[in-house]
């Protein structure tokens, strides 16, 4: 180690191997066998159970916890997987505190709901790893449908198109399938390659086609798609980035969140990567989360998370806050950038305190920073698309978009959180809608 | 502070708590370090004939239940009686007790139906010191293949018989031990109390299979491949020991016999139960089995705070206390309406009360959009599965109405009556109210 948390500027290798190794593995260790049981012990099976009406994809958490319970986890995982392809995933990166385990009856009794995300994982993880594959596809119906975007969304679209008897080409801009779960996510959240492996798995449905390097727009078009095409599904994701429009914003040292972390997910050496001693994420979603903690782990010295509104008004959940707040990142409220400082590179950056309506307070302050993460939004980019609402892809019932034949899901498309979970029940949805009116 | 000091049939031990005849009590090694845990007496496990020692079988002994995270809560055995010899532990009894002579040292006896036996082995018994001996009716695998054990405790007239043998070549109290596995545990203590039995204790275990494995086919606890029914205990037979015991405090021919308590005592509450039924003391096994012996501290700490915080001074205060209350079905006041009520501050809104009530029950329960659980007095009887089904104490409970008020479930006034089924109209033998 040449470098260390304390050397100035952007620079690779602060931490010596096996920091880097324990920083990022896994967030939540998979539970034991017999964890397991305990876990699963503590549910009610509750009637009616809250945590199925919080779960975006309906999944029959009471049951397939009992499954595990009475030591039959696969069966728990194709109750799991029936619901939502991607529960592999789901179980690892969803924000069960806001969802299942916000809404489990133990967490109003106690304080402590039953640990149903690391239960989905159990269960999961457990068929996965014999590479089971409990679907089987329906008879061909001669139909095909084009996927836009092998993400969360279109990869569960094109499962159940698929196990539907549908034929189903994925087309996906980037060398790799997955969209977020790939390139998107927090590293310590799904080590060990698990996004590729999921997607491998998931594709053993069979009926599946992704084609790589095709981006809308680019490779392929909207027209040609429909004419090739019985169906389309657009679930191309949010490619554009806001900007920070302010003075010395095109200093370098100043970057988009989501290409550092897309950087240090397809990185092959955590040494090799730079990062700043002073960073500052600007945002509060689970990307300036994800970006924050991540500078903090590869060794940055200070880490500020600069917000523009108070805490309570962040996308990213409180587990994330708390857990930025755990790893040493600072989290400034109710500020907004103004300028960046420095000479060629960003030396600081200052801030300017507001009010909760967001009216200037006149008070700034100057954070030093070297390394500047953008996470402030990011924009839906393409042309020739169905007609747009707040910027999104407009869409009815199951993801109908205004143009006959094509349906939208994901962050690509109006409604729902952009989660992962959602997305694969927005792909689920439009699948069966797709579904009926082929066969219909 | 509370006198937690035993006089059960004239035997003394500073509190009730003994330990009962099983491999705890097997040797003098163990028997000492009870005693110096704090229990107050021990019944030996048993002895049988002098001669070669009994058997064991040199594959698992015992099988279990669990509950959640393996909380034990039925265990069964087919290990039999002592396997070591019978002067061996005459002198280990011997010794244990010169040594510790304000704790109670009982010897359990296993010997042949016949008079030869019996007489043969009492003496050497006496001659230990011990305090007096149990007499093992009870175990129901393996030694009653033989004729002892169980097979002489589901035969009264056996029963009687011995017991009378025993107190003829025997100076001390005598108790017999009984087993559960018969229709009516009346007769034979009725029997024990002809034969001049000084008490009884009971259960001993029940016949039992705790579980089947499903790939090999053999029933658990598996001796290559085979399984034999054993002798269940521990926490799950509770229920069944406090049925028999009040059957015999209450019965016409065994009321007023002594009896020892046992059948998966596990704290000081459950001990303080069987002693409310008529027990002079307990006997414990299967606790001590799981937790080891330093359980009898939360016994004696328990029960002698409980009783403080009752005003009672000594066991006999409370020995019994709840038999009054165990009457026949017949005898129950049907006038006596009660209904269910949710604290809906307590409630988490599981809906376990509502699936219970709804798919298994009377219908008695609301359910709203928005999770509010109601109970309908027009529809519920007062079962009381809501709450047995309710993960949080003291969240449903059930309401006596007053008298004067209307049922709406009857339309019928709650008469402040006492009026049971003997009475009643629907009854075709009904006696009229005097």
């Amino acid at each position: 180690m040449t470098q260390s948390p304390f050397s100035p500027g952007v620079t690779a290798g602060r931490l010596d191997a096996e920091e880097y190794s324990s920083n990022f593995s896994d967030l939540h260790p998979a539970l034991d066998p017999h964890e397991a049981l305990v876990a699963a012990d503590r549910c009610y099976f509750c009637h009616d159970a809250p945590c199925i009406t919080a779960c975006p994809t309906d999944i029959d958490i009471p049951l397939f916890i009992r499954q595990i319970a009475t030591g039959t986890p696969d069966a728990a995982a194709k109750t799991i997987l029936s619901q939502n392809i991607m529960g592999g995933m789901c179980a690892r990166v969803c924000p069960t505190e806001t969802l299942c385990e916000e809404a489990c009856v133990r967490e109003a009794a106690e304080g402590k709901p039953v640990l149903i995300g690391q239960l989905q994982r159990y269960a999961t993880d457990h068929l996965q790893a014999q590479n089971v594959h409990p679907f089987v596809r329906a008879e061909a119906t001669g139909k095909t449908v084009a996927v836009v975007g092998a993400g969360p969304a279109g990869l569960s679209c094109a499962h159940r198109l698929a196990m539907l008897g549908h034929e189903v080409t994925v087309y996906d801009a980037r060398p790799k399938p997955g969209g977020l779960n790939e390139y998107g996510i927090a590293a310590y959240k799904t080590p060990e390659g698990f996004a590729q492996a999921e997607v491998d798995w998931l594709l053993q449905i069979g009926g599946i086609t992704i084609e790589h390097g095709k981006a809308l727009g680019a490779e392929i078009e909207m027209a040609g798609l429909k004419d090739t095409f019985d169906a389309v599904f657009l679930a191309m994701g949010l490619g554009g980035v806001n900007g920070l429009d302010v003075e010395g914003s095109d200093k370098s040292g100043v970057l988009d969140a989501v290409d550092f972390i897309s950087d240090l997910r397809q990185a092959d050496d955590l040494a090799a990567l730079p990062v700043g001693r002073d960073v500052v994420v600007i945002g509060g979603g689970m990307t300036a989360v994800d970006a924050a903690v991540q500078s903090k782990l590869l060794g940055a010295l200070n880490v500020t998370l600069a917000y523009r509104r108070g805490r309570d008004r962040m996308n990213a959940s409180r587990f994330e806050q708390d857990l930025a707040a755990s790893k040493g990142v600072r989290i400034m409220t109710h500020v907004v950038p103004v300028a960046v400082h420095g000479n060629g590179a960003v030396r600081e950056i200052e801030f300017e305190y507001v009010n909760a309506d967001m009216s200037g307070t006149g008070q700034m302050v100057r954070v030093p920073a070297d390394q500047v993460l953008r996470a402030i939004g990011q924009t839906l980019v393409g042309d020739d698309l169905p007609a747009l609402e707040h910027g999104k892809i407009a869409v009815t019932g199951a993801g109908r978009t205004s143009v006959d034949g094509v349906w939208a899901g994901g962050d690509c498309a109006m409604g729902g959180d952009d989660l992962t979970v959602t997305a694969v029940a927005e792909g689920r949805d439009a699948a069966m809608d797709i579904h009926a009116s082929l066969v219909g | 502070m509370a006198n937690l000091q035993s006089d059960f049939v004239g035997i003394k031990s500073p509190n009730p708590f003994w330990l009962a005849s099983a491999p705890p009590t097997d040797k003098e090694y163990n028997v000492r370090r009870a005693f110096e845990a704090g229990w107050g007496g021990v019944v030996w496990k048993t002895l049988g004939s002098e001669g070669p020692p009994v058997v064991n079988v040199n594959g698992p002994r015992y099988g279990a239940i669990y509950g959640a995270d393996r909380r034990l809560l039925g265990l069964n055995n087919i290990e039999l009686i002592t396997d070591r010899d019978l002067y061996t532990n005459l002198e280990e009894i011997k010794r244990v007790k010169a040594d510790y002579p304000d704790r109670a040292v009982i010897v359990s006896i296993m010997v042949p139906c016949e008079e030869a036996a019996w007489k043969a082995i009492l003496p050497l018994v006496e001659e230990t010191g011990a305090d007096g001996i149990e007499l093992n009716f009870g175990c129901p695998h393996g030694m009653s293949e033989r004729g002892m054990g169980a097979a002489v405790g589901q035969v009264p007239e056996y029963i009687e018989m011995v017991t009378r043998w025993c107190k003829q070549y025997y100076s001390k109290p005598v108790i017999v031990k009984l087993t559960p596995n018969i229709t009516d545990i009346r007769k034979p203590a009725a029997a024990a109390k002809a034969g001049g039995a000084d008490a009884v204790s009971l259960i001993n275990t029940i016949n039992s299979i705790t579980s089947v494995n499903l790939d090999s086919m053999s029933p658990e606890p598996s001796i290559d491949g085979k399984g034999s029914h054993g002798g269940y205990c521990g926490p799950a037979v509770k229920p069944i020991a406090m049925s028999m015991v009040s059957e015999i405090a209450r019965g016409a021919d065994t009321r007023g016999i002594a009896i020892s308590g046992i059948g998966g005592i596990t704290t000081w509450r459950d001990a303080a139960e069987f002693i409310t039924l008529g027990c002079g003391n307990v006997q414990v096994c299967t606790a001590a089995m799981t937790y080891g012996f330093k359980i009898v501290q939360e016994m004696i700490s328990g029960l002698s705070e409980w009783m403080d915080e009752k005003g009672y001074s000594d066991i006999s205060q409370f020995r019994g206390a709840a038999i009054p209350n165990v009457t026949d079905w017949q005898y129950l006041n049907l006038n006596y309406v009660a209904k269910a009520k949710i604290n809906q501050d307590l409630c988490i809104s599981c809906g376990r009360c509502f699936a219970a009530c709804e798919d298994t029950s009377h219908q008695a329960i609301s359910m709203s959009e928005d999770r509010v659980f109601e109970v309908i007095d027009g529809e519920c009887v007062a079962c009381n599965l809501c709450v047995n089904v309710c993960p949080v104490e003291d969240c449903i409970t059930m309401e006596a109405m007053s008298p004067g008020t209307v049922d709406p479930r009857t339309g019928k006034v709650v008469e402040p009556e006492y009026a049971n089924w003997t009475t009643h109209p629907n009854n075709p033998s009904a006696t009229a109210a005097e």
